[in-house]
């Protein structure tokens, strides 16, 4: 018996059959259908949030620690709107995301309709791709291919615009899910080349001073183990991108740290002076790069993506091999063991590469342990607080971040071992992105410990979401790096616009953070010294408030920089390593 | 350096602004653009007239690929192929002399002439857009009214066929 459904149920069942048991959304005049179909069925949760953009944070989240594509709810118009710096920011990051926004109907379309918008339009320059539902009847159809594209290839957020009338409750369809999709006009590289890969291994075992360098495509490609291997049976040095971090063990001493513009001294100098770049998932974005011209002058480039547009549009590479990162190590792997019978490693080479690194590293290396450290002013050190929490938490949290220096120390100081571990917004730099990312890392791992590192600046571009946390208790942690001021930017300004602080502070218009945040019945401690800090971290994460969200607002040296950080114009291995020292 | 690429793309609501977003996004230039559905209704096929070198071609095509309802890209500079433009060219023809001259040029062209009026021809001319240059230089800037062109259509030379 054929089952006959609305358009509304019909969404929500694809869904329930695409195996979705999260929807982060907000309800509204075009989406009413569907917020019925909801209501009247068990299997997927709906999120309310207060801000659509949080809701696509929050699925944004989601899926970077889970895998699965992350489904956002939202009506038409101004709900469509403000969900479009989510989309653009899973799609800067690769991230699978499904969105389906509520449309005026078709009879009104294009007649300025109350909360009309372009959603289609708007979007089309920040999705992997998008849908408008034409009739109820074909909504399977479209979810199972939306489903589809986003989470292959180089995974992407996918928009489906909905129409209210092909929702209708009244008129009803014969449902039926499809099994299977294929698209003949889309057929992402399941594998790379072989011979392209023999080559890569045959490469590899010549080099005499040789860096993998991996980034978010081993963690979304779920490549880790694979990264491991290969850096294991070649021995050698490794590091991430800012999206990459968590695919090799951070306190690993095979691990030269993140690289780029505010990258660790060993790596960004081990990237210079490299012979054979292994770009692994890593697209040699400009924070990695500096000036392309200046990059890498002696490196043979290796570059694995699975788009092949990724490969030669920044630095042209000269062994590419399209594929997903796992299959393509599992491969290189292989290939290297059989080389490796015929050409074995030249070691000598590569200890006196390692001996140059570690030179490097006992010069400027970062400190792990600063607890000792006193700033000028005697304050609170940002790196002093990650480093606690990292202790704190055994390097095993979750760890999402907002946008700017907080989100640098976090990088660089929280030793991250697993991939998915670290969540932040890397390629489109979205400040709000931390507490809602954190909220969509709770939801998809309910017993985990979620911390949220984010400034002051950054946690009040959305902290109307304080309130979903209330609604649905998540004991999310979050600390704050309160400096009073836009971090970041002040750093600029104080390194290329001779201090002069053009709308960066804010210091006496700031809320009293505790009284906020208990009013949306939450915890919140304050931390001025480095006493006050272990006893606010040691309680802010013990079992006894296991289950709240606890805030920890951290003052810290507003005139502390993140270091190293690029030359601007440079090449990788011009950084200004300290106030004083450009 | 003038390429001129052929992309097959399904017949879709919506594709062809995929398309030309991507120009646009990216920074890319469109000469001219062609497009209509092919012998098989769910596909179109363009004809998209752009400049660069190599390598800048080599990311446009790779980003077109990357639209998920583009099938097939290929650049018909890389052979031998033919291409073809159409244009519609109102003339001022008054006075015998004058239009006898026209109608001439015309012919040399292998012009046709679709409309008439005491005082103008309307001429249709086909063929690569050197020609129609030409054929514009050849009339004279004075005594042209009104130009539409089509644009450039392209199909590889020999057996080669670009399919699915």
């Amino acid at each position: 018996m054929t089952e006959m459904l609305s358009g509304g149920e019909i969404l929500i069942r694809a869904l329930q059959d695409e195996g979705v048991e999260h929807i982060f959304g907000y309800p509204g005049g075009a989406a009413l259908h569907i917020y019925d179909a909801l209501f009247k069925q068990q299997r997927v949760e709906h999120i309310l949030v207060r801000h659509e953009q949080a809701a696509t944070h929050m699925a944004d989240g989601y899926a970077r620690a889970t895998g699965n594509p992350g489904v956002v709810l939202v009506t038409s118009g101004p709900g469509a709107t403000n969900a479009i710096t989510g989309i653009a920011t899973a799609y800067m990051d690769s991230i699978p995301m499904i969105v389906i926004s509520a449309q005026v109907p078709h009879d009104v379309i294009g007649t300025d309709a109350f909360q009309e918008t372009d959603m289609i339009g708007i979007s089309r320059p920040i999705v992997k791709h998008s849908f408008i539902v034409r009739s109820a009847s074909e909504i399977p159809w479209l979810v199972k291919q939306a489903f589809y594209i986003s989470t292959t290839g180089r995974p992407g957020p996918i928009v489906i615009d909905v129409p209210k009338d092909t929702t209708d409750p009244n008129e009803l369809f014969e449902y039926s899910y499809p099994k299977s999709v294929s698209l003949r006009s889309y057929k992402p590289a399941l594998k790379g080349h072989t011979g392209q890969i023999r080559k890569a291994a045959v490469a590899m075992l010549k080099a005499k001073r040789p860096v993998i360098y991996a980034g978010g495509g081993v963690v979304q490609g779920g490549a880790e183990e694979e990264l491991v291997k290969v850096a294991r049976l070649t021995g050698f040095p490794i590091t991430n991108t800012l999206m990459g971090l968590g695919s090799f063990p951070g306190d690993d001493p095979q691990f030269l740290g993140m690289l780029g513009m505010h990258g660790t001294y060993e790596s960004n100098n081990a990237m210079h002076h490299s012979d054979l770049i292994i770009a692994v998932g890593a697209r040699f974005d400009d924070r990695v790069t500096n000036n392309p011209v200046k990059f890498c002058p002696g490196a043979t480039i290796i570059h694995i993506d699975v788009d092949p547009a990724s490969i030669s549009k920044v630095i042209p590479a000269d062994i590419p091999i399209v594929g997903p990162a796992k299959p393509v190590l599992t491969e290189l792997h292989a290939a290297l063991e059989a080389e490796l019978e015929k050409h074995p490693i030249d070691q000598s080479s590569l200890d006196e590469w390692w001996r140059r690194i570690q030179l490097w590293r006992d010069e400027h290396g970062l400190d792990h342990d600063q607890r000792s450290r006193k700033s000028e002013s005697g304050q609170l050190l940002p790196q002093q607080v990650i480093q606690a929490v990292y202790r704190e938490t055994n390097g095993d949290a979750f760890v999402t971040s907002d946008v700017g220096q907080h989100q640098m120390f976090a990088a660089q100081y929280y030793r991250f071992s697993k991939g998915r571990q670290w969540i932040n917004s890397g390629g489109l730099g979205t400040m709000g992105f931390g507490l809602p990312a954190a909220m969509g890392v709770q939801f998809a791992v309910p017993d985990a410990t979620v911390v949220c590192i984010t400034g002051e600046g950054s946690f009040m571009m959305n902290m109307q979401e304080l309130s979903t946390c209330m609604q649905y208790a998540l004991p999310i942690k979050v600390v704050n790096l309160n400096n009073q001021a836009l971090g970041m930017v002040k750093q600029w300004q104080d390194m290329q616009y001779g201090g002069r602080y053009s709308h960066s502070t804010y210091s006496d218009a700031l809320p009293d953070f505790e009284q906020l945040i208990e009013s949306f019945g939450h915890c919140s401690f304050t931390a001025r010294s480095i006493d006050e800090l272990d006893a606010v971290v040691e309680e802010a994460f013990s079992p006894a408030l296991k289950d709240k969200l606890v805030f920890i607002n951290a003052y810290v040296d507003p005139d502390e920089h993140v270091y190293p950080m690029f030359v601007r114009g440079g090449s990788l291995e011009d950084m200004v390593l300290s106030k004083g020292s450009a | 350096m003038r390429r001129l690429l052929a992309v097959l793309l399904e017949n879709e609501a919506g594709a062809l602004s995929r398309v030309i977003g991507l120009f646009a996004q990216r920074n890319y230039n469109i000469e001219s653009l062609t497009v209509a559905p092919t012998e098989d209704p769910t596909l179109s096929r363009l004809t998209l007239l752009t400049e660069g070198d190599d390598e800048k071609i080599e990311q446009v095509t790779k980003h077109l690929n990357r639209l998920i309802e583009v099938v097939k890209v290929n650049d018909l500079t890389d052979g031998a192929h033919i291409e073809r433009e159409l244009m519609l060219i109102k003339i001022r023809a008054e006075g015998n002399g004058h239009r006898e001259e026209i109608y001439r040029t015309c012919r040399i062209f292998r012009g046709d002439v679709v409309d008439v009026t005491p005082d103008s021809y309307t001429v249709q001319l086909t063929g690569p857009t050197k020609k129609l240059y030409a054929f514009m230089r050849a009339i004279g800037e004075t005594s042209i009214l009104e130009v539409v062109r089509t644009g450039v259509s392209g199909i590889g030379r020999g057996d080669k066929i670009l399919e699915l």
